[in-house]
């Protein structure tokens, strides 16, 4: 984009001054030299018959004319509301009723009476005028008192900047009273001027400005005034180049050969399909080039064909393979900044390595927070599940049923109770109570009954957890039910470009914590809590000791069900409600319990922190597949088990040998 | 020796049996292709269940992950059928062109028809012996052995144990599922490998026909594999195995190294599996990362349990059983049970059926199906039960005394 | 009379509990050896540690000619080697019948392939040891159906079919009665004349009747050693068994 220098400077001055008249709104109208009618009629047809090529500079003429009625009729213009009175060529403000016009007087809207439909004509400026004219307003509207509009003249001037608006935009900072936009406004006061700013200095400040800076509006721009492209053969004189690509290294061989290729010093390489059809059209006799056709059965005898009817110049030649390396170097492969001036370019790269080097920090803090939440998901899963493993020694494969429960309470409740925010408070507790219920009448009915056999309690359990999925599945459906979170925890909580968290997930860790905090002082404080350590280090002198371990068994299992069923409300929140969605929680608990050590609230929390940072982690290494990070993640549980056994906390007593 | 056991000449002569009747009423047109099939698939599935039952009935370990080998073995079969079909199919309209194929063209033109779904059309390494059958055989053997041997050498080296362990092949089974249902894993992704019942060179039998081709060989595998399981059991090393199961220690303590008979069985018994699966796959027509799921270890488990474990003969029948039942409840073979306010469909209703039964076969019936032999024969109800303690057991044995 | 085993300096602590503290000890090839001790004098774990199911902190366990070291082999090498352990609960196999058991222990190639492929004829030899531990009737029996006592022996016949040199049995005579105690009193004195046998007890009397070497275990060290009268006259033994009068 080619600017002349001059008019934009002049531009500037005059928008300037224009500008700080609109500021000083309070010098009555009729100061003013001239009225809007007036200066309009100087341009009357083109107002009337307006086109994009052709009505730049009647907007300029009454843009700067610093009326303060201007952008009103700017406004209404664009909007299509003003008409043109036939007999004399007048503009008006025009509201039709019926066969009527009302018409409004363009100097301050004051009633102008009205005219017979047929007398007036409507200005329909096309969208491309409109276009120049909502720019044209944008200057206007950066001092607008409303700060949305202020906002959606920003975007606008962000969308499609230009180097004209830089002044007004530099000019209503200032006055900018409202802290966001004032920041948002010389952010892109910065943006402007690295692309459009007329000397050095003002880019190399901006560019300054930027190495501080984290938005992906700044990096763009960056990386905007970093763009290159590739020269083959020696580059022009003055050229500002960015580096001398090596082939092989910083590009391919064949990238490399289709750009010499491209510059005609190379025949283009010919594919396997261009060499099959020639070979095919030369085909005579059973003969291609004196090579039997039936022995073109190999990619290297077509080749060799290929290269016999080359020769004989009855196909395009291919590259010879032996000149390729002798070509390359001779023309080397370089690339060159669009921007010219040195100076410039190493500025940015550097700032730009400095603003990835500061992405990169927010990114990883972006990542830990990711793991914070994913890990207080598997520890609200998972500690219920380590509290009855280590004190009834048994794993309850229908611990997953237990957050699928929690999750469908949460959804009947919402069925119920419209309030979000209200049965939100009703279905947690209530989650609790029926998978903490479910969890008693499984202990003593099934659990209690096979003391000593955890192999089959495992088994059993899954019979259980394998009913408890179909019944819900034959009486909620197939289909994935709603849990919706009130308005308050939807959306998230945005630190910058980089870093943000939803606040469901801010939910989820502070439900997490909280649960941690109460486990730990039931565990520390209560009896309960002493007779589960007693059980779950020495259940045999626990019970010598008086502690009836049915009945701890039967608290513990309550209390872990419970906390599945609240997790469940949580994880609905945020991920599908299914019949099956507690299977999908099952094993990650079970990695949790096992590589944090059983029976051992802390142990499930480093557990759980370390299987939700590793997966976040190898997510973070390998992106594109969620699925592969998973079993990767397995693989690496798998090989931690083999050095630690018995889990990050390892447990004393009854496990220990 | 072992063919003068009872109940494998029993086991024995009642295969023949069922395989010979259904033979013959298949041909006289009184049962469906369909019902071969399903017996043919049913009869493979007894050979996993034989397998679990020596690895959890016998030795102890409940592995959660032997269905994997059974899917390892279906894939590499797959691979054989539908690289070797894909190749009849693309072949005429290569040879029909002016120009012999090169390796390479078939190469991608097969390519392109196995992997188009997946949008690629490179043959992925895996597949590099796809065209060859006993290779691919072998693979179906080798391949699960192999992931055996270094999962169980990692695990059983560490004396990782009880439901320990049982976690341990479930998170391994997730892994490889969760690695196959990638697109990228070159198997297909969840598409897995289909229209495998077509095999290569009998397009022209009918299915009716291969049906049974099929359901003698499995018969025969089954009788095999049963006649080895036996042979295995009997003998010092049935004994130090139930002994391994039982008191592990003990064993450890006569001179036994008992890691690497843990690791022997696990790998001998996966290899099995997957044999069992190169088997049943061609029968079901499709593999795909679902059939891998954890959740279908555990049926293995339970159809073992249901049978009842540490007696060959019980994994056979609860794999029967359970099968039978599974296809008749699903297959709207049962009738619907009219409540007047609600009607029990079967095809909704079964898995919670068979969820509870399950729960009460292990808490009330131990022993299960097989338990009903004991009755019958009328061996008096033992001391301490025949399964000895349970070796999941977390509680240290002496702490317990 | 050179040393079959000789455990010196081993210490091993659980938790920072050390259970037991620079031990020394060390029997003969033929030799009969009553070890006894206050509860939590290490008996147990020293078995433990000999037999290799827990690992030594410190310390060194040679055993036989060559004075192999015991510590890094596992447990089923350290059987292998002849040293044969019984556990103070009876443990057999109480789902297998009396000659399945007595198969199991007999000494033969114990790994995985050669018991799965040779399978010599062997209940003659499993038959000549029932009759040595009084079970010669019961050979199909299952060993869950067998008495209390039944059972020690059928664990003390299992120990004799192993063949071992060193023969580690803890507490034989738990929960039997007089004649039984008899009959294993003979038992442990008729294996000691071709091997060493160390016997943990804590019933005097049945220290007594076996007439042996006594060494006396406190707190994970020894205390004394020597014949049973020597010992008991030892004021220290005094102290550890009736408790320090001294404090009063």
């Amino acid at each position: 984009m080619t600017i002349p220098t001059e008019r934009p400077a002049m531009t500037f001055a005059r928008l300037l001054r224009c500008f700080l008249t609109c500021v000083c709104l309070a010098l009555p109208a009729a100061a003013q030299d001239a009225g809007v009618q007036v200066l309009l009629q100087t341009y009357s047809d083109q107002i009337a018959k307006p086109s994009r090529q052709t009505i730049q500079p009647v907007l300029d003429a009454l843009t700067s004319s610093g009326i303060p009625t201007m952008p009103d009729f700017l406004e209404a213009w664009a909007d299509k509301r003003v008409v043109q009175r036939d007999a004399d060529g007048a503009f008006f403000y025009g509201k039709r009723e019926g066969d009527t016009w009302v018409l409004q007087s363009v100097e301050d809207g004051a009633d102008a009476g009205t005219a017979a439909r047929r007398d007036v004509s409507e200005l329909k400026p096309n969208a491309g005028v409109r276009r120049l004219i909502a720019t044209a307003l944008v200057q206007f509207q950066l001092n607008d008192p409303d700060p949305a509009r202020r906002l959606a003249a920003l975007d606008s001037l962000s969308r499609s900047p230009s180097a004209k608006l830089l002044g007004p935009l530099r000019a209503s900072i200032e006055a900018e009273d409202v802290p966001a936009i004032r920041a948002r406004k010389i952010a892109l006061d910065r943006l402007i001027a690295v692309q459009f700013g007329t000397d050095v200095e003002t880019r190399l400040a901006a560019i300054d400005w930027m190495s501080d800076q984290l938005s992906l509006e700044a990096r763009a721009a960056l990386n905007r005034l970093l763009a290159t492209e590739l020269i083959v053969g020696s580059p022009p004189e003055n050229a500002n180049v960015a580096r001398v690509l090596s082939v092989g290294k910083d590009i391919s061989q064949t990238d490399a050969l289709a750009l010499l290729a491209a510059a005609d010093i190379l025949p283009p390489d010919v594919s396997r399909a261009d060499r099959d059809a020639a070979l095919i059209a030369a085909i005579a006799d059973e003969h291609v080039a004196g090579t039997p056709v039936a022995t073109l059965n190999t990619e290297a005898a077509r080749w060799t064909a290929y290269e016999t009817l080359a020769i004989a110049g009855q196909a395009p030649p291919r590259p010879a393979q032996n000149a390729v390396a002798t070509l390359l170097e001779r023309n080397p492969i370089t690339e060159i900044y669009d921007e010219p001036d040195p100076i410039l370019t190493a500025a940015a790269a550097a700032a730009l390595a400095e603003v990835e080097a500061r992405v990169a920090r927010a990114q990883a803090f972006d990542l830990a927070l990711d793991a914070l939440s994913l890990a207080s998901i598997y520890f609200l899963a998972a500690i219920g599940l380590a509290i009855t493993f280590g004190v009834m020694g048994v794993i309850n494969m229908a611990h997953g049923e237990f957050i699928m429960m929690g999750a469908y309470t949460g959804y009947v409740v919402q069925q119920i109770i419209p309030d979000k925010t209200l049965s939100l408070m009703v279905a947690l507790p209530l989650a609790f109570a029926v998978a903490a219920a479910a969890g008693v009448a499984l202990e003593r009915l099934v659990i209690r009954h096979l003391a000593h056999r955890p192999l089959e309690t495992l088994l059993a359990t899954f019979g259980i957890s394998v009913a408890l999925q179909q019944i819900v599945k034959n009486v909620f459906g197939t289909q994935a039910v709603p849990l919706t979170s009130p308005d308050w925890l939807a959306g998230a909580w945005v630190l910058n470009d980089v870093v943000g968290i939803s606040y469901i997930r801010i939910g989820i860790f502070m439900l997490a914590t909280m649960f941690l905090a109460l486990l730990v002082y039931i565990l520390r404080r209560t009896r309960l809590g002493l007779e589960v350590r007693a059980v779950t280090q020495n259940p045999g002198m626990a019970a010598s000791l008086g502690i009836d371990p049915d009945r701890v068994g039967m608290a513990t299992f309550a209390l872990g069900s419970g906390i599945a069923g609240v997790a469940g409300v949580a994880i609905g929140l945020f991920a599908q409600v299914t019949s099956e969605m507690g299977a999908g929680y099952i094993v990650q608990s079970f990695m949790t319990v096992v590589v944090g050590g059983v029976g051992s609230v802390f142990g499930t929390l480093a557990g759980a922190g370390l299987i939700g940072g590793l997966q976040k982690g190898i997510e973070w290494l390998n992106p594109s597949n969620t699925l592969a990070a998973q079993t990767y993640m397995i693989l690496f549980i798998i090989l931690f088990i083999q050095f630690r056994p018995r889990g990050i906390v390892a447990q004393k007593g009854r496990f220990a040998q | 020796m072992i063919l003068r056991k009872p109940s494998v000449l029993i086991f024995l002569s009642a295969l023949a049996l069922v395989t010979i009747v259904t033979t013959l009423m298949a041909q006289a047109g009184l049962v469906s292709t369909s019902f071969v099939k399903l017996l043919g698939k049913t009869l493979c599935l007894a050979i996993a269940a034989l397998a679990m039952d020596l690895v959890w009935g016998f030795t102890g370990i409940l592995s959660l992950g032997h269905f994997a080998f059974f899917g390892i073995g279906g894939y590499a079969i797959g691979m054989w059928l539908m690289w070797d079909r894909t190749e009849n199919i693309v072949m005429p309209s290569l040879t029909g062109g002016p120009l012999p194929p090169t390796p390479f063209q078939i190469e991608e033109a097969i390519g392109t028809q196995i992997f188009g779904v997946v949008g690629s059309s490179d043959v992925p390494w895996l597949w590099s012996l796809a065209g060859s059958l006993p290779l691919q055989l072998a693979a179906a053997v080798l391949v699960p052995g192999l992931i055996a041997l270094i999962f169980g050498w990692l695990a059983f080296r560490s004396r990782v144990t009880g439901v320990y362990l049982s976690i341990l092949t479930q998170a391994g089974t997730l892994a490889l599922s969760l690695w196959l249902f990638q697109n990228d894993s070159g198997l297909r992704g969840n598409n897995g490998l289909s229209g495998l019942q077509n095999i290569p060179g009998l397009r022209d039998v009918a299915q009716s026909v291969v049906s049974l081709w099929f359901l003698w060989a499995s018969a025969i595998a089954l009788a095999l594999a049963y006649l080895i399981a036996a042979w295995t059991v009997s003998g010092r090393f049935g004994s130090v195995l139930r002994g391994i199961r039982d008191d592990e220690a003990r064993v450890r303590f006569l001179g036994y190294e008992v890691e690497h008979y843990k690791l022997a069985v696990f790998t001998g018994t996966a290899m099995v599996t997957g044999l069992a699966g190169a088997l049943y796959y061609p029968q079901a027509g499709i593999v795909n990362p679902a059939e891998i799921a954890p959740i279908a270890s555990i049926y293995l488990a339970v159809w073992v349990a249901i049978g009842g474990r540490g007696r060959l003969y019980g994994a056979v029948i609860g794999a029967a059983v359970v099968s039978l039942a599974s296809s008749w409840f699903t297959g709207g073979g049962a009738p619907a049970i009219n409540l007047g306010f609600y009607v029990i469909k079967w095809t909704d209703w079964w898995l919670v059926l068979l969820g509870f039964s399950f729960v009460l076969v292990t808490l009330f019936a131990p022993k299960g199906l097989g338990g009903l032999v004991d009755l019958w024969t009328g061996r008096r109800a033992r001391g301490i039960g025949p399964l000895g303690p349970d070796q999941g057991s977390l509680r240290g044995k002496e702490e317990v005394a | 009379m050179s040393a079959l085993l000789e455990v010196s300096g081993v210490s091993k602590s659980f938790d920072g509990f050390k259970a037991i503290d620079n031990l020394s000890f060390s029997i003969g090839e033929v030799e009969l050896r009553a070890v006894i001790g206050p509860n939590g004098a290490g008996k147990t774990t020293f078995m433990d540690l000999v037999t290799g199911k827990t690992r030594p902190d410190s310390g060194t366990i040679r055993y036989g000619s060559l004075s192999r070291s015991l510590t890094g082999m596992s447990e089923a090498r350290i059987a292998q080697a002849g040293i044969g352990r019984k556990f103070q609960k009876p443990t057999v196999f109480e789902d297998q019948t009396v000659v399945e058991n007595l198969v199991m222990a007999l000494k033969s190639p114990r790994n995985p392939f050669s018991v799965l492929i040779r399978r010599p004829p062997q209940r003659d030899r499993a038959a000549t040891l029932a009759e040595q531990i009084g079970l010669d009737d019961a050979l199909d029996r299952r060993a869950g159906e067998l008495s209390h006592g039944q059972k020690q022996w059928l664990e003390i016949g299992m120990l004799l079919a192993q063949e071992p040199r060193v023969l580690l049995v803890d507490e034989p005579a738990a929960g039997m009665t007089t004649a039984e105690r008899e009959k294993t009193t003979q038992m442990l004195v008729d294996a000691a004349r071709t091997r060493a046998v160390v016997v943990i007890e804590h019933d005097m009397d049945f220290v007594r009747r076996l007439n042996c070497r006594v060494t006396v275990l406190h707190e994970g060290c020894v205390l004394a050693e020597g014949p049973l009268d020597h010992v008991c006259a030892d004021p220290r033994v005094i102290d550890v068994y009736l408790g320090r009068d001294d404090d009063a």
